[in-house]
Parts: C-alpha cells; structure tokens; sequence
C-alpha cells in the first residue's frame, strides 16, 4: 500500500497573472460542484425553477381577475416584471443554505486547510448561483411569454432590464453569504424566509404603495425591489403604478444605488467575516 | 529544537476566546513517522490545537512548525504539506465518493487527469472502489469517515491531523479506521490525533500527549505514563461481597497502598511496588484469613486511571463541556 503516487502539486504562483489564474481555476471547481449538484438532483432544480412559475399562474389567474391597473393595461404585462424581481429576491434563501451547510458541515474549513485561493469559495458560490438565477430568469421570461406577456420597447431594453434584475440578484447573493458566514445553521433558513418574504411583497410588486396607509407605503416605495421592479416594468413598457414620491419619480436611478449600495456594505462584511473564521 | 527531526513543533501557543483560554502554553513535539495522541476530555483544547497547527486559527501567542514549516509566516506552504481529517466528515453529500476527491485534487492544483488517477487510487486503497459512484448521503458512518480519510490523502501529506476520528462510529467502522490509520503510518506518514478514547490512544499512539485546560500536562509511551503514576495495580476478586471489608484491611497492609473496592465486581485493588512479594504475601494472608479469591491479577493501570491521578478529576467529569472551536 503506497501513498506516494501520481499526487505532486505544483506550489502556488507567487504573484500576478499565475495567481489570478489559479484564482478563477479554483472558483471554477466551486461552481462546478454546484453545476454537478443540478446533475445530481435534477428534481430539486425543476422544483426550484417551477415554484415561482406556480406563483405566476396562481396571482395571474386566481388573483388577476379582481386586480384593475390604474390606467388601465393588462393585468399580466403588469404582474411578470414583479415576478421576475421576487424571484431574484428568493435567491437569497437558496444562498444562505449553501453557504451554512457548507459551515456547518466543516467543508468550508476543508476548503481553508487546502492550499486554494480563498477567495475562489466565496466566488465559486455568487458565480453558480447567478448561473442557477439566469436560468430561472429564463424559465420565468418564457412562462410570461406564455400567457401573453410581451416587452414592447425593443431588445435593447429588454436586456438592460434584465440586467438590472441580475444586478439585484448579485447585491443581494452577498446578504445571503454574509448571513450563511454569520448564523452557520442551514435550519435558520425559515429565520431567512422571514425576512425575505416581507421585503418580497411589501413592495409595489402586487399593489399599488399609494393604496397602503402612509407609512406602509413610504417602505413600500423605498424598498429596494420596488426601485427595480417600477424600473423594469418601465424598460419592459409594461404598465405600473407612478407615483408622487422622490423615490417613485426616480426608481430608474435608485434600481441601480440600491444594490450598488446593499454591494458596497455587504460584500466587504461577508470577506471580513470569512476572514474572521481564523479568528 | 532540532525541527528537522520533528514533524511537528509547538512552543507556548495561546489561544483565547473571551474569557477562556482554550489554549495555554501548548507545547508539543511530534518525531517523525509515528502516531502522536492528544489525549483529553471535551473542552481540553484539543481540537484548538488542530484548527492552529492545520492554519485555520491563528494563534495569540506562541509558534509552530508542521512538516519544517512555519504555520503563520508560510501559511500557504503548510498547507501543501499536512493533511486534515477533521470531526464532522467534510465532504459534499450530494457528489458521489469518486467527484468528491476529484474535486478536492484539483483544489489542490492536480489538474483533471491527475485528480482523477489519484481519486481512482484512493477509493482502490480504501475499500470504495465499489461505491466511488454513489452519492455520500448513501454512506454508512464508517465508509464516510474512509473518505474523508482518503480526501485528507489526496496529496499524501508528510503529516496528517486527525481530529477525533471515530467519534460517533460503531465498532465496525471504527476497526475500519484504525487499520486505515495504521497502514498509513506504516508507509512514513505522522499522524497527530486527538482522542477522548483511552482504548484508541493506547491501541494506535506510539506517544501520548494528556491534555488539560489548554497545555499538555503529562508525555510519554502509553507504557511510561502508566509507570510514572505509581506502577502496578494488584486486583482481587472475591467469592462472596461480605468479604471485601477484611480483604480490603489485608491488601492495603500488603501493598501499603490506598486499597479500593468495588462491590458488583467484588473486586478489591491496590497499587504495588514490589510486584511478585505484594501477589505471593497477599495470597498467604487472603489463605490464612479463609477468604477465598476467585481471580488474582497484576496489572498495568488502565488510561482512565491514569487522566484521574494526573488531573485530579475523571476524563468523564466535564464531558458535558463544549470544544471551543469558533
């Protein structure tokens, strides 16, 4: 029995191109992990993908009927950009159990005693699950093509609003880590959902914030979700609700600040904390 | 210290996590190529031990070398050369055996091809040729600690860390485990692991470092620690329990030790000095008493016994204690 064997690593680059190299090699094994993981269970990637297509159907067809959009404008065109939004939202839960596993389970720390770039399981993770969201984006666009929602300004603009829709996604993919680093218990996840679940629907995504008592809607039309979807549903030419406040009037601009800004606080926590776990 | 002739080195590494102090002066030093036992109860500071030596913690205080390395200023380097197998089997339980260590050899920089030659190699080695295919989740207790065991290998480390490797595993893979570690040492690796278990310590530890409060208190062979707490024990066992007060009166003046008894057993036990005069005057006075014994033994103190006498409470008492491992 011999433990000498084909097993010789070459020693890490000590700097410039070699070191980014192995960087993006190492992250690229992470997000292989989770690409294999949809290989593996691939029921758990259509359940994953078809949930929100169920809550499409059921507020299209079970709540639509009794929705009017002021101004009139169908009530579908109206309901997609707000759908696409909640489900980037909903990403957060599917991060935050990834990374807490992963902690709990002490394969982060497996992954520290190896001789890899650190930064390569923080990164392997945001890059499988934008992969895992631009899928599900694609799934949720081609169910709102399905029941007759369509974008009317062009391409151009349909891709930036998709755009600021995976911009959302990624700001908030460093919640989901930061918290995963932070609570370390993937059962915790229902203490996510909590969270979650309100920022998702207390937001111009099914009503109107002008039709909520004020400061009920002062949250609504501050929330960060409601800035991206007023901004998609504008890129789309889908209709929405307007709106007299500054962030109504500016939801264009604040769909871009508000993730740059939940980025700039959350992505150097969630660093900091993993650092930390050598603490 | 003469590094170079040690695998590992430890001199007066402190840990502290608010007001305790999981490590207190550890110091320690491992020769190469054998099994070295850090043996403690929970919350001794063993698994704090590891997480420093293996560059997941750094110390407060202190240094260490690992492999000739130092673990703070070469990091990186140390890693390349040690091992760990830690408590909770650190693998993804939705891959298979076999995607698991490709996965950690090219974490490694193996590259593809070598990272799949070198996980083929390991599940041959380890027995899970079979069921390299097979998810994890579907891995008994024993199968999964191989793996792990296996993964810790892939570069086949000069040092290889175990942190309480059969905790939770039935007798089966435990066997399982300690013929795996035996084989490796066999082949020129050291091996440091840290253990609650007197049984696995005295089986596989060819040294064995006790570990109290944060610092290792006591050193040696199983065998020279079991001398250096006061030599052999001679046992008793009675026919009939009435018994043991008068034998007890008649070990303790033979032996001239504290003699203790234990009446479901109806044992009755003594340290002794002079091993062969203590059995043969014992036998006479047991003889001229008309009490009859039913079994006589010397023996070597058990490791239990030893942790008691060297830190004064049982190995068991503060079990219920958590490991500081943040």
């Amino acid at each position: 029995m011999t433990i000498a064997s084909s097993a010789a690593a070459d020693l890490a680059p000590r700097g410039g191109p070699g070191r980014l190299r192995w960087a993006l090699s190492d992250a690229w094994v992470i997000t292989h992990r989770d690409l294999s993981h949809w290989a593996r269970q691939p029921a758990q990637l259509v359940v994953g993908l078809l949930f929100p297509v169920m809550m499409v159907l059921m507020f299209a067809y079970l709540f639509g009927g009794g929705m009017v959009i002021p101004g009139g404008g169908d009530y579908r065109e109206f309901l997609m950009p707000g759908m696409f939004a909640m489900t980037m939202v909903f990403g957060i839960e599917a991060t935050f159990t990834a990374v807490s596993t992963d902690v709990s389970r002490g394969v982060t720390d497996r992954f520290r005693s190896l001789p890899m770039a650190p930064s390569a399981v923080v990164a392997g993770r945001s890059a499988a699950d934008m992969l895992n969201s631009v899928a599900g984006l694609a799934v949720m666009i081609a169910c709102g093509l399905a029941i007759g929602w369509r974008w009317h300004d062009g391409p151009g603009a349909a891709l930036a609003a998709v755009g600021l829709l995976l911009l959302l996604r990624f700001a908030l993919l460093w919640i989901g880590i930061y918290l995963g680093l932070v609570i370390r218990s993937p059962e915790a996840v229902m203490a996510v959902q909590i969270l979650v679940w309100p920022l998702g629907f207390l937001s111009n995504t099914f009503a109107s914030p002008a039709t909520m008592p004020g400061w009920l809607g002062a949250i609504a039309e501050w929330n960060p979700l409601s800035a991206t979807v007023a901004a998609t549903r504008h890129l789309f030419g889908n209709p929405g609700w307007g709106g007299d406040s500054w962030a109504a009037q500016h939801a264009s601009l604040m769909a871009l600040v508000w993730p740059l800004l939940i980025l700039v606080i959350f992505f150097p926590l969630s660093v900091r904390r993993y650092q930390r776990l050598s603490r | 210290m003469d590094s170079t002739r040690h695998a590992i080195v430890a001199e007066g590494l402190c840990k502290r996590y608010g007001d305790t102090e999981a490590l207190a002066g550890f110091d320690l030093a491992v020769p190469e190529g054998i099994v070295c036992g850090l043996l403690g109860p929970n919350g001794a500071g063993k698994t704090t031990a590891v997480r420093v030596l293996t560059t997941l913690l750094r110390p407060d205080a202190g240094r260490a070398e690992v492999a000739g390395v130092d673990i703070v200023r070469q990091a990186a380097k140390a890693r390349h050369r040690v091992g760990l197998v830690g408590q909770h089997a650190a693998l993804d339980e939705v891959l298979s055996g076999r995607q698991n260590l490709v996965m950690f050899g090219r974490l490694y920089h193996l590259g593809l091809a070598r990272a799949r030659r070198r996980a083929d190699e390991l599940l041959e080695r380890f027995g899970l040729a079979d069921t390299g295919a097979k998810p994890v989740k579907q891995y008994s207790g024993g199968m999964r600690r191989r793996l792990d065991l296996a993964a810790g290998l892939i570069l086949a480390p000069s040092v290889l860390f175990l942190d309480e490797p059969t905790t939770g595993l039935d007798p089966r893979g435990r066997n399982e485990v300690w013929e795996a570690v035996g084989s490796l040492v066999a082949a020129g690796t050291t091996v440091l692991l840290t253990t609650q278990y007197l049984e696995e310590a005295d089986r596989l530890a060819a040294k064995i470092c006790v570990v109290d409060s944060g610092r290792v208190i006591a050193e040696g062979t199983p065998g020279e620690l079991k001398s250096a707490i006061g030599g052999d024990r001679l046992d008793v066992v009675l026919r009939a329990d009435d018994e043991i007060p008068a034998a007890m009166a008649i070990v303790g003046r033979v032996t001239g030790g504290e003699p203790e008894s234990d009446r479901d057993t109806r044992r009755v036990g003594a340290p002794v000095r002079e091993r062969v005069a203590a059995l043969t005057e014992v036998v006479r006075a047991l003889d001229e008493a008309g009490i009859v014994a039913e079994d006589i033994t010397l023996r070597r103190p058990s490791l239990d016994e030893v942790f008691l006498r060297l830190t004064g409470h049982p190995a068991e008492e503060r079990a219920g204690r958590q490991e500081v491992a943040a």
